[in-house]
């Protein structure tokens, strides 16, 4: 019920305001309120996670502090909706948050008829599946007869429906409109599968009441490119989000990290440091930031690997390996960024 | 001051009749402005926004599957099949949450009115246990709690040919075999004569005051013609027995845990409201008629069936249109436990795929109302028909 009330006042909202985000640029009514406005997931632990202070963490959540840390050189001026699948477009179409940055997949769909636009990749994920061991299936092929739990709103639904019917195997869907609902389903023994991407496979798998239970099986049966989502026509803006990835990922290239960052800023020789950090020239102005605006990014909240490491790779339990999230100069993986100069 | 009025007071505007004309007039403008100003501004900023509308993507493949579809439907069906498919799972959960939670209420409703102390304290614990519990919480207790108590499919409860277990409740399904049409045809037959057996005890206490038990015997005449056209035409069914396989169980018809979870949910909920409804009912029927009815020599059954309910159903009928209103809006908490109605198709799937957030939620509250205000209309007619006929 509340997901649908917050959908109807939102609707509400973009009916009742005289064209506010076309008014103003976003970066000046951020700079104006003081902070940025995130769109994060209800709950998805290593990438949108409120622990029980309040305090969020995780990959996307990092995603929205490297804006905060650009605009304002301090990560903690980001504040956060928690969104379900169902709300947050229009959360973003409406004007009640300014970036959304919840492991929400690029599709062309969303990209070109829904006033969005979205900015850089910061995961590449794909759906999988999820079966108890006992089963004893070793391939998503012997699903076949299947139950099938899966979360309401998300591309998942359409991606099982197509991996089935391509493959000719029948299952019986189960779609319930919450992730927790829809796990505490699964857990049940309400269905044998549960998917979504495998990335929130291995975060939900976390929460299961026996997590060495369950295992995720090989198959990636969609390209789930999740990427933070801005309101389509400012591009300012849109650079802004795009490029604090960018310079995260380039970052990693170049081997700075949060730790060494301040050390490389002093004592470097290197003209494409020089530009990225900010000691010559201001690439800053060109997006109406400060010129250490990507040394603010580094310092606060670290380089693309750092955050990846921190929040879902081998040392959490999330325990993710990189694959193609991984530096292109890296075998198998595809994470490239364009130069800043 | 003589009663000799001022030109003034003859004017247009002191016509009480014509200033409440004009106030009308002026509240009608302020509404439809303030109407076309919100849907202009709506439209401006859907188009600034880049945000397309309509309701092109009705006749679009869907793509998604739903569990429970009474009449065809897969993947390849369009979005509108999917929209129609979701709005009969609408109203067959509401059409049938109200009649059980009819029955449940009456027996509730009179059993807390019983001289016997255990029944009429085991409806009083029913009924303020389950008014007092959000209907949310209720719909998860039936449906995670009864899903943890029943066994894995490979473990099933088994009673015939009926098999229980997590995934749902499977029964044998009929397979209609050549020759039914006699069958038919024997049904048809024996509810013609059941109606005559009715008109005819019904013209023989009339002339004569003598009662005949009608609806038995007629309940009687369908079973027994029904059955020998039956054994006639050879018993035209074959059964498609259930069948345990390696994930769930193949064949036969299946009733799904969200269904009948949602079902109990809403029943036993309203249920719990409507007993209340029918204890006050009978209540506020003097209690003199009962004294009147049996001093007349009537039996305490035909008391309550023919002077008490006739009589309390005035009182019921206007809080019971509300309760049956409730029922079919509540029946969109579903959507929380998978139940694919209107909700869930609509304004969570078709919405998140499509985007058309105006146009789905636009077309969700259209359904709704509507379903609401044909409930009211069909109570609103009842209610007249039972309203007391003063002459």
């Amino acid at each position: 019920m509340k997901s649908n009330v917050c959908k109807l006042l939102s609707t509400a909202a973009i009916a009742a305001t005289i064209s506010a985000g076309a008014a103003a640029s976003t970066l000046e009514d951020v700079k104006a309120k003081g902070f940025v406005q995130c769109g994060v997931s209800t709950g998805v632990p290593g990438f949108s996670n409120a622990d029980d202070k309040g305090n969020w963490t995780g990959l996307d959540v990092d995603a929205c502090r490297a804006v905060a840390s650009a605009i304002f050189g301090d990560a903690q001026k980001a504040k956060f909706t928690p969104l379900s699948a169902k709300e947050r477009l229009t959360a973003l179409q409406s004007g009640e948050i300014d970036v959304l940055t919840r492991n929400t997949t690029w599709t062309y769909t969303r990209d070109a008829s829904l006033g969005l636009d979205f900015t850089a990749v910061n995961f590449y994920d794909g759906q999988g599946f999820m079966v108890r061991k006992d089963l004893g299936v070793k391939s998503a092929m012997d699903l076949d007869g299947a139950t099938v739990c899966t979360e309401q709103g998300t591309t998942t639904e359409l991606n099982m429906a197509d991996f089935f019917r391509k493959n000719k195997l029948s299952y019986v869907p189960v779609v319930v409109q919450k992730a927790d609902e829809a796990l505490a389903a699964y857990d049940s023994g309400r269905c044998d599968v549960y998917t979504t991407d495998k990335s929130g496979l291995a975060a939900h798998r976390t929460k299961l009441a026996d997590p060495s239970a369950h295992v995720i099986l090989p198959e990636t049966i969609s390209k789930e490119p999740l990427a933070p989502v801005v309101r389509h026509g400012d591009n300012q803006w849109k650079d802004i989000v795009t490029w604090a990835l960018f310079v995260q990922v380039n970052a990693e290239e170049m081997g700075i990290t949060s730790k060494n960052v301040a050390k490389i800023k002093a004592e470097t020789n290197d003209p494409s440091i020089k530009r990225l950090l900010g000691v010559e020239g201001d690439m800053g102005s060109q997006l109406g930031l400060p010129a250490d605006w990507a040394y603010n990014i580094i310092a606060k909240v670290g380089n693309y690997g750092e955050v990846f490491d921190r929040n879902i790779g081998p040392s959490t339990p999330l325990d993710i390996p990189r694959g193609l999230n991984a530096l292109w100069t890296e075998a198998g993986g595809i994470m490239y960024a364009p130069p800043v100069r | 001051m003589s009663d000799n009025t001022t030109p003034s007071n003859n004017s247009f505007l002191n016509d009480a009749g014509n200033r409440a004309l004009i106030f009308q007039i002026l509240l009608l403008a302020m509404v439809v402005f303030a109407g076309y100003y919100l849907f202009s501004n709506l439209q401006a900023n859907l188009d600034n926004r880049g945000i397309s509308t309509g309701f092109s993507f009705f006749n679009e493949p869907a793509g998604f599957p739903i569990l429970i579809h009474l009449i065809e439907y897969t993947e390849a069906n369009t979005y509108g099949r999917a929209f129609v498919v979701a709005l009969i799972n609408t109203f067959v959960i509401s059409l049938l949450g109200i009649i059980l939670a009819t029955i449940i209420g009456v027996i509730m409703g009179l059993a807390r009115l019983s001289k016997n102390w255990l029944v009429a304290r085991l409806a009083t614990v029913y009924i303020e246990t389950l008014r007092n519990i959000p209907l949310l919480l209720q719909m998860f207790f039936w449906y995670f709690a009864v899903l943890a108590a029943l066994p894995a499919p490979r473990d099933s409860y088994e009673f015939a040919d009926f098999l229980l277990n997590k995934r749902g409740i499977y029964s044998p399904n009929p397979l209609i075999q050549d020759g039914f049409g006699l069958v038919i045809f024997g049904f048809i037959l024996s509810i013609v004569a059941s109606i005559g057996v009715i008109i005819w005890a019904k013209k023989r206490q009339t002339r004569t005051g003598l009662w005949f038990p009608a609806y038995w015997t007629s309940l009687g005449v369908i079973v027994g013609i029904t059955f020998i056209f039956l054994a006639m035409a050879g018993f035209p069914i074959e059964f498609d027995l259930p069948q345990k396989s390696r994930f769930n169980v193949t064949g036969g018809m299946v009733l799904p845990p969200e269904f009948v979870a949602v079902l109990v949910a809403l029943s036993t909920y309203t249920g719990a409201f409507i007993a209340e409804i029918v204890r006050a009912g009978i209540l506020s029927v003097n209690w003199g008629q009962t004294e009147a009815a049996r001093s007349l020599g009537l039996r305490d059954s035909m008391t309550q069936r023919l002077i008490v309910l006739p009589q309390a159903l005035r009182v019921i009928i206007p809080p019971l249109t509300s309760q049956y209103l409730n029922l079919a809006k509540n029946s969109s908490l579903g959507a929380a436990i998978a139940y694919p109605e209107l909700v869930a198709v609509v304004m969570g799937t078709t919405l998140n795929q499509t985007g058309q957030a105006i146009e789905t939620i636009g077309l969700c509250m259209l359904v709704y109302g509507s379903l609401s205000l044909s409930i009211s209309v069909f109570m609103n007619w009842y209610n007249n028909k039972m309203s007391l006929i003063e002459r």
